[in-house]
């Protein structure tokens, strides 16, 4: 590893310099575990959060936002939608399999943590160039262990998205989200209260696991990685599920003042967190932690990442329920301290006092960076001169490729159907989970455009929240806020730095006119391997309202005879699209403009008219543009579509990314067109459906069963291929 | 029609198991804990699908072993309908109440899909809603569902009419393109498919409200 | 005393997990494996002096729990 300082556990000369102005003499070495672990820049953000505070995060359905386990908004029905992203990209390059279930199990924990029953996983995966020697052994191990754990624990995984570049190969990116409902007025936060009250460990024991987690996560990786096997932790989904259950039980009665998962840096984080919010000191005696191996040092409890832990401060008397509870689910539980009114964490072990750090200074020390950036310069415009002779040409190798093909062979190893209440899976624009009980849905996706994001991190970053939300509003979905996902490379660089910045300040301006605050989130930094880094990749996890699951779309043509209406404005932009990058193989130009006021505009009239009942199908119109969005349409109907007009007789019309456009099947385009012509909304009678083909100006067609093939094709092969 | 659904550490399609079963039977139905050593009076007995004891050793081994499974089995003697899903199939085969296994699946992935199966007998309570030969879509989601038993089993099956559903495009391997096997009574159903995941229209389906209003009637 | 239990598909029993550990390892160009069987071990502590009590409750153990005897075969080992 390299990256930070190796002399002082990890800290910078500065930084181990205000250690010791903090404790008036030097740190032994648990201390400065620490130290090094809560200055880390996995617990303390503190390169990023200068700019994370530029960002919104309150509206007023917010009930929680950033700075808990995890956001909350207000869904109606007196519930509340806790939500929240979360990256294991470290690990999961390690270790496939362990690194994306502990991704999983993690990000589960944090919504559970607050009270939530979780009802729904999506992924965001990032993977090398699929010809690259080891994408495939680390494709499948993601895949196999998300699947792995979600599975087990029965909450089913709805969505996400998968691409590969080749400036993964050396740092795979993934990212999993988890949503949770809970009542609103029962939501679980961490800030202890109650001097003498007990803090109580339940869940797995400790071992040495994963130590050092929240420092490797802060580090780029050299050719060492593969060294670091043994860091890394192993999942228990079993246990998981034992936890969510026995969690939501004990949060029925009134036994618990304060809960929090143990995560990166485990006990030191979680117990710290807890006091520091309570504004409390707490006192563990090491001895009473439940430990798998003998003969662990206060420095390994104190610092392991051993999964399926959580801590607990409870009230007076609490004990005993818990007892009973923890109990009945077989799970382990010990009471390992109290909370004190030192404002001070006082750690024993064998009858020694083998730490003694005051809390506040500890916190309000910890550092910040404004780190120097430099504004990535605009991409040079490219000079493009397609051949519009046939388009299915270049359709075939969209959808026949690594870009643009099925990730079926991913969703079909995850369980998106456990728990009865997945209205809408894999595969759509933004998948739909019911309210269980009720009529009513939500509408969830994660979003990121790297390739835009590294051409223009302004431009990407809006485009990021914008497709979000885009995609929330094609099912018919009101848009209420976003959990994010910032996954970049050295932020000591400053042209990485300077990733960072412009795709935060896009994201922001995006989130302020669109309506959507940024309620939780995460920030991966380090992503490079000798100096390589990772396309920026700013992802946004969106959840939007059904208020009526009858009132809403999806992307299936439902049948022959519809009108197909294409919504805002076509100028036909191919730089950095994906028609430039899988047909003419080059990665070049701006990306295209995000106009936020049309976006606003044409998403509003979009959702009105679906949730008027007028719209049979509807699709957002992203990486492959017009004729991409109109083949997915159609092959997941079953129903043909013939494109006419102008505008589909050049590849610029039919492969363009222009931003703020839906396509829409609809029995009364004429109607619809007025409607949109009152509201300034550009609307263009494009096609009808029909027929077992997609045929594009009478001339090129392609039959649904050949299109089907190639685009089912491609991922079972290139996987087997190994 | 009284039922209970059985809850073993891991369980993960318990809930969605009584919503169908309260929409079919119209009145609430009990959850009855693992080491609860008796049954309530009951007609019924689901085992839910999920991932008891996480799958650790073999799928449904040890949640086959817990204390009520010893009066299920003795229920299941007298005449009570028990019905296993997924998970619950795995502990009835390792409980002795169906005969066979469920192994790894022979594309060794973890499958989630919609199935296509035939009803092949409709002489069970289970199954006496549907036509014979009817087709049905019900989804699928499972690791371990590659139905195997020896040569002599699966002719007995076939010729005691004890199949009740076969797979028309078989996701895992079984033999027989087994989906769903009966026992010599006919009072106990085994089946790898998840009829409690299609017996609601908005969710995309409706062919396994039969079983349950079958079974409700 | 420490005791090693052994439980291994019956031949016969289609084994998945053993031939694509088969395959991938001709794939590395290990030519000479003919074929691969996939089981697991259990190592368990007793407490337990007697070899001949030892083996003959590790052997109640796997007919009850430890393997299935449709598919299974096992074989005990005491240390």
């Amino acid at each position: 590893m390299s990256g930070p300082n190796e002399e002082h556990g990890g800290l910078a000369p500065d930084e181990y310099a205000r250690v010791l102005e903090i404790l008036g003499r030097r740190p032994n070495e648990v201390e400065l575990g620490i130290f090094a672990a809560m200055w880390s820049e996995h617990c303390s953000y503190k390169s990023s959060k200068k700019w994370l505070r530029t960002l919104p995060t309150d509206a007023p359905c917010v009930l929680q936002g950033p700075g808990e386990n995890a956001g909350a908004v207000d869904i109606g029905g007196g519930l509340a939608a806790i939500f929240k992203m979360e990256s294991h990209n470290h690990p999961s390059f390690i270790e496939p399999y362990q690194g994306a279930a502990t991704g999983v199990g993690g990000i589960l924990r944090d919504v559970f943590t607050m009270g939530a029953r979780p009802v729904a996983i999506l992924n965001a995966l990032r993977f090398g160039a699929p010809d690259h020697e080891a994408t495939r052994r680390l494709a499948a191990g993601v895949v196999a262990g998300i699947g792995g754990y979600g599975n087990c624990v029965g909450v089913p995984t709805v969505g996400g998205e998968c691409s590969f570049h080749p400036a993964c190969n050396g740092n795979i990116l993934v990212n999993a989200m988890a949503v949770g409902i809970a009542p609103a007025d029962r939501i679980f936060r961490s800030a202890a209260a109650g001097v003498g009250n007990a803090v109580v460990y339940v869940g797995s024991r400790t071992g040495r696991d994963g130590i050092h987690g929240a420092t490797m996560a802060s580090a780029t990786f050299d050719d060492e990685a593969e060294q670091q096997r043994p860091t890394v932790q192993v999942g228990d989904p079993f246990t998981g599920k034992l936890l969510i259950e026995a969690c939501l039980e004990l949060m029925g009665t009134d036994a618990i003042v304060a809960i929090q998962d143990m995560g990166a840096a485990g006990l030191t984080s979680s117990a710290f967190e807890m006091a520091s919010k309570g504004g409390l000191g707490v006192e563990l005696d090491l001895d009473r932690v439940p430990q798998r191996e003998e003969g662990m040092s206060a420095y390994e409890i104190m610092l392991s990442e051993s999964q399926e832990r959580m801590l607990m401060v409870l009230r007076p008397g609490g004990e005993e329920t818990a007892a009973a509870v923890f109990g009945k689910w077989g799970l382990e539980f010990a009471v390992i301290g109290r909370l004190t009114d030192t404002g001070r964490m006082a750690l024993s072990q064998h009858g020694r006092r083998v730490a003694d750090l005051p809390i506040r200074p500890l916190a309000d020390g910890s550092p910040e960076y404004d780190r120097p950036w430099t504004r990535t310069p605009p991409a040079t415009p490219a000079t493009i001169s397609p051949d519009n002779r046939d388009p299915m040409a270049a359709l075939r190798s969209i959808l026949g490729g690594p870009a643009g093909a099925s990730r079926r062979w991913i969703w079909e190893q995850y369980d998106h159907t456990v728990m009865g209440d997945t209205v809408g899976g894999p595969g759509g624009d933004a998948a739909v989970v019911r309210i269980h009980g009720t009529g009513r849905g939500l509408a969830l996706t994660s979003d990121c455009t790297p390739r835009y994001c590294l051409a223009d991190p302004v431009e990407g970053g809006r485009q990021a929240v914008a497709e979000a939300w885009r995609n929330l509003t094609a099912v018919g979905a009101r848009p209420l806020a976003v959990t994010d996902n910032l996954n970049f490379g050295d932020p000591e660089r400053p042209e990485v730095m300077g990733q960072f910045v412009g795709c935060i300040q896009g994201m922001g301006e995006a989130c302020r006119a669109l309506d959507v605050p940024v309620v939780s989130g995460n920030v991966s930094l380090y992503n490079e391997t000798n100096g390589r880094a990772v396309l920026p990749t700013p992802v946004v996890g969106a959840v939007g309202l059904l208020e009526d699951l009858a009132a809403r779309t999806g992307m299936a043509l439902p049948g022959p005879g519809l009108a197909l209406v294409l919504v805002g404005e076509t100028r036909g932009h191919l730089g950095r699209s994906l028609w430039l990058e899988a047909v003419e193989g080059r990665e070049e130009g701006p990306p295209p403009p995000v106009d936020l006021a049309a976006e606003r505009r044409n998403g509003d009239f979009v959702r009105a008219e679906i949730r008027a009942g007028r719209v049979a199908a509807c699709h957002d119109l992203s990486d492959g543009g017009l004729l991409v969005a109109a083949a997915e349409m159609a092959l997941a109907g079953g129903v043909g579509a013939a494109l006419r007009s102008p505008l589909v007789d050049a590849v610029a019309g039919l492969f363009g990314e222009d931003q703020a456009r839906y396509l829409l099947a609809v029995e009364d385009p004429e109607g619809m067109l007025e409607r949109a012509a009152a509201a300034g909304v550009p609307a263009l009678r494009i096609g009808e459906t029909g027929g077992g083909a997609l045929t594009v100006g009478g001339r090129s067609s392609i039959s649904l069963d050949e299109l089907r093939g190639l685009h089912e094709a491609w991922m079972p092969a290139w996987i087997a291929g190994g | 029609m009284k039922a209970v659904v059985i809850v073993f550490p891991g369980s993960n399609c318990d809930r969605d198991a009584k919503v169908a079963l309260e929409a079919a039977a119209g009145r609430p139905v009990a959850m009855v804990w693992h080491g609860d050593s008796e049954l309530p009076p009951t007609d019924l007995v689901v085992l839910p699908g999920g991932f008891s004891y996480g799958d650790y050793l073999r799928p449904g081994a040890m949640a086959s072993r817990s204390p009520v499974m010893q009066d299920v089995v003795r229920a299941a003697k007298r005449g009570v309908r028990v019905l296993g899903i997924c998970n619950g199939f795995q502990v009835l085969t390792e409980c002795g109440l169906l005969p066979g296994a469920l192994l790894r699946n022979a594309g060794l992935r973890f499958v989630c899909r919609p199935v296509t199966l035939r009803v092949e007998t409709v002489r069970s309570p289970f199954t006496n809603g549907y036509r014979r030969g009817a087709v049905l879509q019900m989804p699928v989601a499972h690791h371990d569902g590659n139905y195997f038993a020896e040569p002599a089993t699966l002719e007995r099956l076939a010729g005691e009419d004890r199949i009740a559903f076969r797979y028309m495009d078989n996701p895992n391997g079984s033999l027989g393109d087994i989906a769903g096997i009966l026992n010599e009574r006919r009072n106990v159903l085994g089946m790898m498919p998840h009829p409690e995941r299609a017996a609601d229209a908005v969710l995309g389906g409706t062919d396994g409200r039969a079983l349950f209003d079958a079974l409700a009637a | 005393m420490k005791a090693r239990v052994l439980v291994m598909p019956r031949a016969g029993v289609l084994d998945p997990q053993g031939k694509a550990v088969a395959q991938a390892l001709a794939g590395l160009g290990f030519e000479s494996v003919e074929a691969a069987r996939q089981g697991k071990v259990i190592e368990l502590e007793l407490a337990e002096t007697d070899p001949a009590a030892a083996e003959a409750a590790l052997a109640a153990m796997c007919e009850r729990l430890l393997a299935n005897p449709v598919v299974e075969d096992y074989t005990i080992e005491i240390a």
